[in-house]
């Protein structure tokens, strides 16, 4: 198998772990958020399969407890930027399911009107700055969120510290867009935390094949001066543990950190995968460590038992009906919703200051308004 | 984001507008421009300096990002002297990393500040040519309209110093086909200045090309403050012969040209179309409504470029104004050669420029 388990032990021992300190309801809020997305992109699936999504498509289902995990770890004004697998970052960053699925749709009530679609999922409100297609062409870009933010800070004294959070597929790392961004960061102190989701593929490319020292993936960071970690990123309190204080010392120093998240997508890499490229008991393997059912357990465990008890099987029955519910609704509205007005989209939002004479579409498009034919 | 601002220039105006918190400054570019004819002659590199430093006097949004631009000074002395009146917060060297340092700017002004990005060449950027092709024209429009991207790109332009095939672009031809940017070339001090001014103020992307070849070049600059509109040509010579239409340094040779046909009672209107996003073709073809003949000027390659551009419109907009085909000068369709007689023979020149307008008036 090509992606093996974290073997990272956790950062804290019993009772003096970050998450300790936080109420029932965050755990179960977090345990929501990730069956919300592992719902959502089932839902997100079957539209796909029905052609009611275009486009490529990349499911992050057995991937939540990164998303859910990191974001927990940071505050809401931090700025967020991720790549193309990004509707589990944006559902637990807090965006609406039903405006995540009509941008799906291409409908108008989209986060970005319909103009984006899956790959490109922005939302202004939540401080995210978008989802990217091109493989790794974020990773600079959370450079320059992390020196604006800085700027803000120390030049304008008008903004506080903050920490942006960049996620990337351990396919990322081969691009020379990242190497570039870990050098800008390091040299320049810029509070990003590069946040590699390693699920150990890119694309169909199994991790060793696609990049060299592929077992110590930490020291692409190190080797630019950068705190490096190892996270298993299939236990969501454990990826809230490590991340948090990470996080926060990523703030302090106004420094930049590099984190191995090492997780496993369960879906292919994109709806049109016929994942040939590993065995079905892989898979298996992994989703008997499935972090959904694992925070469920923990949450319904006895307190003797090292649990939190404060979930019963009902309750946890019914947080699922109740998200199902939520996401129908959500295809629901996404479908019957208008498409975009094209008079009044497609020509808007090139430019915030569109000049006279900047296309010559407009005024003569196909010889159409052409006063001479 | 953001939501620090700045002064306003003067008489210039603020308009709302939710991708940019604090909105952005729109200059009166009906007042009148001082007189050219000022007192004070100085270089092309100090217009552009002397426009960097005013706005960023003004907004500390604005800093500038670059190789060499802090403590070298400019590998072109462009920016000589900033590091020192504004310090290394905002004057910041880069590593030889266009891909990465440009890709920052271009967050930072999703962000809300205002960078100004030096590509110590336009060659380089193509190794950046993801993140300022990629990313800065489309971020508004894929982001819906959330998040603009106010940020100048700038650098030299063009051949012309013997440096061959690597470093001899110009990038106007591939990159003016991507919408979502404005383009500005400038031919002379006094509108380098002005044009690099509105750039900065600007809430688009905006890629500023210079030319090495002209940064020593002298005129009158006034010391005030002033905006160049742009998508407005300036008529730089009047004539009823032919129409010659040109931007950057070739405007120049366009202008010689002008001159050694004037001589032999050829009289030639000269338009210095100073952007190419946005394009004054209006311009264009109000002149050939005088002078019926047109000659394109374009210093980049000649398949599919501004040159070919701005024929197309014509033809569109101005088929039976037409009293001969139009022509286009441009640097010949192959590698930029090293050898000086070799370049010199490749590039658009006053004698390719003159030869074209006569064929016109065949």
């Amino acid at each position: 198998m090509s992606q093996t388990s974290a073997k990272t032990p956790r950062a804290h021992t019993k009772g003096d772990r970050p998450s300790d300190a936080l109420p029932d309801k965050t755990l179960l809020k977090w345990l929501h958020d990730m069956q919300l997305i592992r719902e959502f992109e089932t839902r997100t699936m079957q539209a796909y399969q029905q052609a009611k999504i275009g486009g490529f498509c990349h499911i992050y289902s057995g991937q939540e407890a990164c998303a859910v995990g990191t974001i927990a770890a940071v505050e809401h004004d931090d700025p967020v930027i991720l790549a193309y697998r990004d509707h589990g970052h944006v559902l637990a960053r807090g965006m609406d399911p039903k405006v995540c699925m009509a941008e799906m749709f291409g409908r108008q009530a989209g986060c970005a009107k319909g103009k984006g679609g899956s790959m490109h999922m922005f939302d202004k409100p939540n401080w995210l700055f978008g989802g990217h297609g091109i493989v790794g062409a974020q990773t600079p870009l959370g450079a320059g969120l992390a020196f604006a933010a800085r700027y803000e800070w120390e030049v304008l004294e008008t903004g506080k510290k903050k920490v942006c959070l960049c996620y990337l597929g351990d396919g990322a790392i081969d691009q020379g867009a990242f190497h570039e961004a870990l050098n800008l960061a390091s040299l320049f102190g810029l509070p990003v935390i590069y946040v590699i989701e390693n699920n150990g593929y890119s694309m169909g490319t199994a991790i060793h094949r696609h990049t060299a020292n592929h077992d110590r993936l930490t020291m692409r960071g190190e080797s630019y001066g950068i705190k490096s970690v190892e996270i298993d990123g299939f236990d969501v309190l454990n990826v809230y543990d490590q991340f948090r204080p990470l996080a926060e010392e990523c703030r302090d120093l106004q420094r930049p950190a590099f984190v191995d998240l090492k997780t496993y997508r369960y879906m292919g890499h994109s709806m049109s995968d016929p994942q040939k490229y590993r065995t079905k008991e892989e898979v298996d393997e992994w989703k008997e460590r499935d972090s959904i059912a694992a925070l469920a357990s923990h949450l319904m465990r006895s307190k003797d038992d090292g649990g939190r008890a404060c979930l019963n099987e009902d309750e946890w029955k019914e947080m699922q009906r109740s998200i199902r519910e939520v996401v129908k609704e959500a295809v629901d509205f996404a479908e019957s919703a208008p498409a975009p007005d094209t008079e009044a989209e497609l020509y808007s939002d090139v430019f915030i200051n569109p000049l006279p004479q900047s296309s010559p579409i407009r005024d003569y498009i196909h010889g159409e308004k052409n006063p001479l034919l | 984001m953001t939501t620090a601002t700045a002064p306003l220039p003067p008489r210039a105006r603020l308009v709302e507008h939710p991708a940019l918190p604090g909105g952005y400054a729109v200059p009166d570019f009906d007042a009148e421009l001082p007189p050219r004819e000022g007192d004070r002659v100085i270089q092309f590199r100090e217009a552009l300096r002397e426009a960097m430093s005013e706005e960023m006097r003004r907004d500390p949004r604005v800093f500038l990002m670059g190789e060499e631009v802090a403590e070298y000074n400019g590998a072109y002395k462009v920016s000589q002297g900033m590091l020192d009146e504004f310090g290394p917060k905002r004057i910041i060297d880069t590593p030889i990393s266009e891909n990465g340092f440009a890709g920052l700017g271009i967050a930072a002004a999703m962000y809300g500040l205002r960078p100004i990005i030096e590509f110590m060449s336009w060659s380089f950027s193509l190794v950046a040519a993801d993140q300022i092709l990629n990313n800065a024209p489309k971020m508004l429009y894929m982001s819906g309209g959330q998040w603009g991207c106010p940020v100048v790109f700038r650098g030299n332009n063009g051949a012309g110093g013997q440096l061959g095939s690597t470093h001899s672009w110009c990038v106007e031809g591939l990159y003016a086909n991507v919408p979502g940017m404005k383009i500005a070339i400038p031919s002379n001090p006094y509108d380098a200045k002005g044009l690099l001014k509105t750039a900065i103020l600007d809430p688009d992307p905006v890629f500023f090309l210079e030319s090495e070849r002209m940064l020593g070049d002298k005129a009158h600059v006034p010391e005030e403050e002033y905006y160049i509109p742009f998508g407005r040509a300036r008529l730089a010579r009047e004539g009823d012969a032919c129409t010659l239409v040109s931007f950057g340094r070739p405007v120049n040779f366009c202008l010689e040209a002008a001159e050694a046909l004037a001589s032999d009672g050829v009289e030639c209107d000269v338009l210095d179309m100073r952007t190419v996003r946005p394009l004054d073709v209006e311009s264009v073809v109000r002149s050939l409504r005088r002078t019926n003949r047109v000659v394109v000027v374009d210093q980049s390659w000649p398949f599919g470029g501004v040159a070919s551009e701005v024929i197309a419109q014509i033809i569109e907009k101005a088929f039976d104004w037409l009293d001969a085909p139009p022509a286009r000068v441009n640097t010949d369709d192959l590698p930029t050669p090293y050898a000086k007689n070799m370049e010199a023979a490749y590039l658009p020149n006053p004698e390719k420029i003159a030869a074209a307008v006569k064929r016109t008036l065949r």
